[in-house]
């Protein structure tokens, strides 16, 4: 049997993603350009008694989904840069109490309400440091339509096994632009279930550590009672302020990916094995940076793409032997000057890192890059 | 037999953080009340709160709780009911929470009339932090951001509630402690969303403020001003002058969202 094919957007591909990962409940806010996700699912969600909501607005939809996450539910929500900014307390949230779930962000310009039908990839700082205080972040940025659906996939995946907020985050051109895209069969791809507690109710401690870093997590109304916080908490769910537990307990939390980088963090090497000059790019530029790799190799420049798709945690071990490696990294991205930061931590001054930042709503073409690429020497 | 508050009550997590003469107490024990009456069940009842003295009243009661941000309790709320409608969902939260940074969610969670209740304790002030004016605090009343008096006009929240489309709304006091469980009980019973506001002081940071010699002087004025609704009926305008009405206040049938996202469901699936 031939696999299910269709033509499909970016937005509308993460909405099927969603669906295949077994999400059965969304909350939403509209805005451009991220609006689809919410009008695919409004219609899909109740065809299997799933849950479909518009919220107030984008701090309603966050704490909606996080209370059905609770219940058991699998919950996404989707928005653009000032909606995500509205998020982002209760993303904190998420990542304090531990309550899985997948964010949708597509990045359009900013600050405010900036260009809302323009290209960016200016919240992937955002991304990380957008919610006060220490928390762990995950943050995926899908190049291809294909790619958005697998990587809705994932978030969800990994959103289950970390007990943590994920994100995933196209950029506008990814997020409204069509291809083909092939489904996979059900079953095909794996789902990662929610770890639940094995011990009895009256036994059950929702950050019982002594089941590792990622304690299991029981619904609401599955027979369990327990209390959950943003305050800083104990193994039992209420809050604590004695300093060894709340140590403990944030290390915890920021440990649960950091100590598992090499499980989340993805990427793509094209051409990088004799490369000088490396270029790394994410989302849509990557797709300029490939075919300026392309043309520069034509010319007889030993060029090569490191395409990040985990943009957090950032691919340091990765990107630090690359530095070691090449004469130089080109860094071109739609912001001014985001990942570039990341890179040049990474370098440590071994190399140089030529950014092209682009905030115009104007996407990065090839030429750009190419000339980039011939500035390394 | 003396009411057996412990059995609601999670153990080991007393003493509570509310200071002596807080009223947020008499409004818990209330609700612990009403939830023996209506013998809810444990595991299968949720209650959710915001931030704040009054929001922190779930942590005593041995239930699902869920202690979430400040004024953000009824979207929390509506994603635990939407997601498991079989739970019972009560909200409880102070006035600040719920009508200044939750006001948008509280007056939209009315709107869409999910059976849930809301319990929104009144005490005219921010007393967490400290004594700030609250959307709640009368005109001319100290607060520590007031030190000249409040210059703005205060809400009445079950005007608010009514308007914003809740189709239960009562108010009760807690110097009548003993109609508190009873407003509660028919607020659960009731299908849709409820809200019930309870009167209730704040010594600490708005009875000293506002030249109140005591705790007892706060009560005596929750007494003074409270007029049930049925009595008010016989009164002129001018003997309700200063005075609040108490009791059910409105009462309305109207379709409950759950069972009207249940026909949305029903359409889609015939749809397909
Ligand atoms: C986003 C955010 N803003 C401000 C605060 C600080 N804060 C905590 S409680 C509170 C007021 C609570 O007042 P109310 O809801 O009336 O409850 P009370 O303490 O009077 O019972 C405020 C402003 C906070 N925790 N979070
Ligand atoms: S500060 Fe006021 S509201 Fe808070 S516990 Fe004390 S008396 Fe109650
Ligand atoms: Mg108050």
């Amino acid at each position: 049997m031939s696999k299910k094919v269709a033509f499909l957007q970016g937005n509308e591909a993460a909405a099927h993603g969603a669906l295949y990962a077994g999400c059965n409940f969304f909350a939403g806010y509209p805005i451009t350009p991220s609006t689809e996700v919410s009008e695919v699912l409004s219609a899909e969600l109740p065809k299997t008694g799933g849950k479909f909501l518009q919220m107030e607005d984008e701090i309603a939809a966050m704490a909606a989904i996080l209370g059905a996450s609770l219940t058991g539910a699998k919950v996404l929500t989707s928005t653009s840069g000032p909606g995500l900014s509205l998020k982002q307390e209760l993303i904190g949230y998420g990542c304090i109490a531990e309550i899985p779930c997948v964010v949708y962000n597509v990045m359009r310009g900013g600050p405010s309400t900036g260009m809302p039908t323009g290209p960016s990839q200016s919240d992937v700082m955002c991304a990380k440091w957008g919610t006060h205080g220490d928390h762990p972040a995950i943050c995926l940025v899908p190049a291809s339509v294909q790619e958005t659906y697998d990587e809705v996939i994932r978030a969800f995946n990994l959103s289950e096994k970390y007990r943590t907020p994920v994100m995933v985050m196209p950029d506008e051109i990814v997020a409204h632009m069509r291809e083909r895209i092939v489904f996979p069969e059900p079953g095909e791809v794996a789902v990662t279930p929610r770890k639940t507690p094995t011990v009895p109710p009256e036994q059950y401690k929702p950050y019982d550590t002594s089941f590792g870093d990622v304690p299991p997590l029981a619904a609401f109304g599955s027979g369990y009672k327990f209390h959950v916080t943003g305050l800083n908490k104990m193994a039992d769910g209420f809050p604590t302020t004695k300093a060894d537990i709340v140590q403990a307990e944030e290390e915890r939390q920021v440990r649960k990916v950091d100590a598992n980088i090499d499980d989340i963090v993805t990427f793509e090497e094209y051409l990088l094995d004799d490369a000088d000059v490396v270029v790394v790019a994410y989302g849509s530029t990557s797709r300029s940076a490939r075919y300026a790799v392309n043309v520069a190799r034509e010319q007889g420049i030993k060029a090569g793409m490191f395409r990040i798709k985990t943009f957090w945690p950032f691919p340091d071990k990765q990107i630090k032997a690359l530095a070691g490696k090449v004469k130089g990294i080109v860094i071109p991205e739609m912001n001014l000057g985001m990942c570039s930061l990341e890179l040049e931590r990474c370098a440590q001054g071994k190399v140089p890192v030529l950014g092209i930042f682009r905030v115009d709503g104007e996407p990065i073409n090839p030429d750009q890059i190419l000339a980039k690429i011939k500035e390394v020497k | 037999m003396a009411f057996d508050y412990d059995k609601w009550l999670r153990p080991g997590k007393l003493p509570h953080i509310w200071c002596p003469g807080c009223g947020h107490g008499i409004v818990m024990k209330g609700l612990i009340r009403a939830m023996e009456t209506l013998q809810l069940k444990k595991e299968e009842t949720a209650v959710v709160s915001g931030i704040g003295c009054a929001s922190r009243l779930p942590g005593y009661i041995d239930c699902c709780t869920l202690h979430t941000a400040h004024g953000r309790a009824a979207a929390f709320a509506t994603g635990v009911k939407m997601a498991k409608p079989e739970m019972n969902v009560i909200l409880v939260g102070g006035d600040g929470d719920g009508t200044a940074i939750g006001g948008n969610h509280f007056i939209h969670a009315c709107r869409r009339n999910i059976d849930m209740t809301y319990i929104i304790m009144n005490n005219y002030i921010y007393g967490m932090t400290g004594g700030q004016f609250s959307p709640c605090t009368p005109t001319g009343h100290k607060a520590s951001t007031t030190p000249y008096g409040n210059p703005d006009p205060g809400f009445d929240i079950a005007k608010l509630a009514i308007g914003a489309g809740a189709t239960f709304v009562a108010r009760g006091t807690a110097f009548h402690a003993n109609q508190i469980d009873k407003l509660i009980v028919e607020a659960i019973q009731h299908k849709g969303f409820s809200v019930v506001e309870i009167l209730d002081d704040c010594p600490t940071t708005y009875g000293r403020r506002n030249k109140y010699k005591s705790v007892i002087e706060m009560m005596n004025r929750l007494k003074e001003v409270a007029v049930p609704v049925k009595a008010a009926e016989k009164m002129t305008a001018e003997q309700l002058q200063g005075k609040v009405l108490t009791g059910v206040l409105y009462k309305e049938v109207k379709p409950e969202y759950i069972e009207e996202y249940a026909k949305v469901i029903e359409r889609a699936k015939a749809a397909k």
